[in-house]
């Protein structure tokens, strides 16, 4: 096991101390290396490659050889989840903080690439499915897309207008899909579209989900979208006309895509939660420096209580945040070994990505502040992160679907 | 094939490095240490060596406790298994008494095929603990190896000087000491990480080697740093303002330092 338990100490005192979540010393020496890699193999070029929009495909199967994709994979794909010591999913967030800490563009690859991509054919998948795609997503040399989000259903991901219709074993897919993260890189090789296959019997739309492999005739991969920020991140529209796949690549059983996907996004907004640690963490780091350092009438500007007390708000977002994301990765991997609730991890999910992600774009605001008009500036970081950070809450469920969530945990 | 490959904790060259006050020893506390940048070539030659034949690499530091950090990274590599020669006595040794505990520790191992190590280390860098290494196994030696190949009972290495590349050749076992342009060293992965808490790691002391303690330590060494200084703080360039005559003035201010 990965956790470090304090433990109960029934000698030196009267309370029976409950068992709390910490980072074990493994997921610290793992942290050390993520850093050292996105030190030396992300930092350099990092600005370049969001100036030109530049999704660097070299990079992804280094981060599979760090193991990056494989922390929830079973060995027998390439992953490092042993039987004895299941899937480490806290492990996944740590990666993702740090790379999110050097380019969020570039944590974002990492978690939509296991979160969206790996998750749904490891969870669902047969073994001939999961034989077939794993291995070369688990070692980077491949990249796979979720696409549930259309031009018209997006928060509301039930109102899925693609179809799926079977003819003669095959399924012919029509329809389209809107900001499918990681859907059009050089090394895609399968995107899980969810379709309406049909109604229930209550009349609503029942939703599968089906792998499109890349290239498929008919599957249309849309020209990247323009974004406000994560330049570096892969984003585009998918067509499907008359697009043929064999009946195999249902994912899952006909009709489950719904709570698939439910269940697929409860994980990934713990992995955003993550994404904005590592922002915050940035920006409390970048602001403290600039702070001892930017003189203003005579005397760095972070003598200023007015500047300071930002900075101390910083420290407070980050550490509530970072508690917030890494009890609820621990009610997931403990949710995984079967002693804590489905509910509860559901739960923890949405109020952590809610309140990391909320602060994350704050941080942004402060720290542009901070920097004055070097904030504006792209030779300083802190605009780049400004930019990226809006869309933490947005995507894999907006700020206001998360409090919805919250909200119906109370029974409202 | 067995390999060997020596290496060294050192104080972190990006952090404050200093030596102690009291015996003008290098400061190992103060500062976090790791795995010698330059023995990373070394050990992922050796992984390389061993994974495209087989065999088992085993890595070997002296130093204080906080050396097992240099192994355990070396392990998270994949190196096979380590040896931690620790000692008190060992403090302030210089280069021979190192090669000696070394050269004791390797025979304790049993000898290797290969012994490889860094050309240098990134603290001390006087890079003759190789050659002393070697003379004390007496073993064939190739310092300074920017290629490596081992074909049955030779290796075969290329030393590249200024104005000429050499290929050596030596009988195994020999030692290589290789440079920082061999190749590139991997990062560990996680499983490397889970992979090396299971390996075995030894400690020896002076007992386990037959070392006395007067042949090692500060007392034994050959050399001594008699006294430490910090390096100045920079001075503030001089700036030449381009009067037309720009290009005589650089010229001046070189020829005055001697440059020209
Ligand atoms: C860069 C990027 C990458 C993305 N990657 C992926 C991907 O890989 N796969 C994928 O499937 N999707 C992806 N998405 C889509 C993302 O998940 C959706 O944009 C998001 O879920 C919001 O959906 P929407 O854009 O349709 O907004 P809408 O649902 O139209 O919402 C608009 C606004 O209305 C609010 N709102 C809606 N309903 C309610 C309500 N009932 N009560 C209160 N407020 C409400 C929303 O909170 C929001 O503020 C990505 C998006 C972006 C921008």
């Amino acid at each position: 096991m990965l956790y470090v338990y304090v433990n109960v100490n029934t000698n030196a005192s009267m309370w029976k101390r409950a068992p709390m979540f910490e980072l074990s010393q493994d997921h610290e020496e793992f942290r050390a290396l993520v850093r050292d890699f996105a030190q030396a193999e992300v930092a350099p070029h990092v600005a370049q490659w969001s100036k030109d929009k530049y999704f660097p495909t070299d990079l992804v199967p280094k981060m599979g050889e760090l193991g990056l994709f494989g922390l929830v994979v079973p060995e027998e794909y390439g992953g490092s989840a042993t039987a004895e010591d299941g899937p480490d999913f806290t492990a996944l967030c740590v990666a993702i903080e740090e790379l999110g800490r050097v380019d969020q563009s570039i944590g974002i690859t990492l978690s939509a690439g296991v979160g969206l991509g790996i998750n749904p054919i490891l969870t669902y998948g047969n073994d001939e499915q999961k034989a077939t795609f794993l291995p070369d997503l688990v070692a980077g040399r491949a990249l796979a897309g979720f696409g549930l989000t259309e031009p018209e259903a997006g928060s509301d991901a039930g109102a899925t207008k693609t179809k799926a219709v079977r003819d003669a074993g095959e399924w012919v897919i029509n329809g389209a899909k809107a900001f499918i993260t990681n859907s059009g890189t050089a090394i895609t090789s399968v995107v899980t579209a969810t379709a309406r296959t049909g109604t229930n019997d209550d009349g609503s739309p029942q939703i599968s989900a089906i792998m499109i492999p890349s290239g498929t005739p008919g599957f249309i991969v849309e020209p990247a979208y323009d974004k406000l920020g994560w330049w570096i991140s892969d984003t585009h529209g998918l067509t499907f006309e008359d697009c043929r796949v064999p009946e195999e690549n249902l994912l899952g059983r006909e009709g489950d895509g719904f709570k698939q996907f439910l269940k697929t996004l409860d994980d990934g907004r713990i992995a955003i939660s993550a994404l904005a640690v590592g922002m915050t963490q940035r920006m409390l780091e970048e602001c403290t420096e600039y702070a001892k350092t930017r003189m203003a009438f005579g005397k760095p500007i972070g003598v200023n209580q007015g500047v300071s007390f930002q900075i101390a708000d910083l420290a407070v977002m980050l550490e509530a945040s970072r508690q917030l994301t890494y009890r609820a990765a621990w009610l997931k991997d403990e949710q995984e070994r079967g002693r804590r609730s489905v509910a509860e991890v559901k739960k923890a999910a949405s109020i952590a990505k809610l309140y990391s992600t909320e602060s994350a774009v704050t941080a942004g605001r402060i720290a542009t502040q901070i920097f004055g008009g070097n904030g504006f500036m792209e030779e300083y970081p802190v605009a780049r992160f400004y930019r990226d950070s809006k869309i933490l809450e947005v995507g894999e469920g907006t700020s206001e679907v998360q409090r919805m969530l919250i909200a119906r945990s109370f029974g409202l | 094939m067995n390999i060997v490959v020596c290496v060294k904790h050192v104080p972190d060259a990006q952090s404050e490095r200093t030596f102690n006050d009291s015996d003008n020893t290098t400061d190992r506390e103060g500062v976090d240490g790791l795995l010698s940048e330059l023995d990373e070539y070394a050990v992922e030659e050796a992984l390389k060596l061993v994974e495209a034949s087989e065999g088992e690499v085993t890595v070997l530091t002296v130093g204080p406790a906080g050396a097992a950090d240099a192994l355990k990274k070396a392990l998270q590599m994949g190196a096979h298994k380590a040896v931690h020669v620790t000692d008190d006595a060992i403090h302030g040794s210089d280069a021979p008494a190192t090669s000696l505990l070394l050269a004791k520790a390797i025979e304790k191992i049993g000898t290797p095929d290969v012994v490889i190590t860094g050309m240098a280390s990134t603290d001390g860098t006087m890079g003759v603990v190789p050659a002393m290494l070697a003379e004390r196994l007496n073993l064939p030696m190739v310092t300074y190896a920017s290629q490596l190949t081992i074909d049955g009972s030779a290796v075969t290495a290329r030393r590249d000087g200024d104005t000429a590349s050499e290929t050596i050749e030596a009988t195994l076992p020999a030692l290589v000491s290789v440079t920082d342009q061999i190749n590139e060293p991997r990062y560990p992965s996680f499983k490397g990480i889970m992979a090396a808490k299971k390996k075995p790691v030894e400690t020896w002391g002076l007992g386990d080697l037959g070392v006395d303690a007067g042949q090692v330590g500060l007392g034994a060494a050959w050399t001594k740093v008699d006294s430490f200084a910090k390096r100045p703080p920079r001075e503030k360039g001089e700036i030449v303002t381009d009067e037309g005559d720009g290009g005589t003035k650089l010229a001046e201010f070189l020829a005055s330092r001697k440059f020209i």
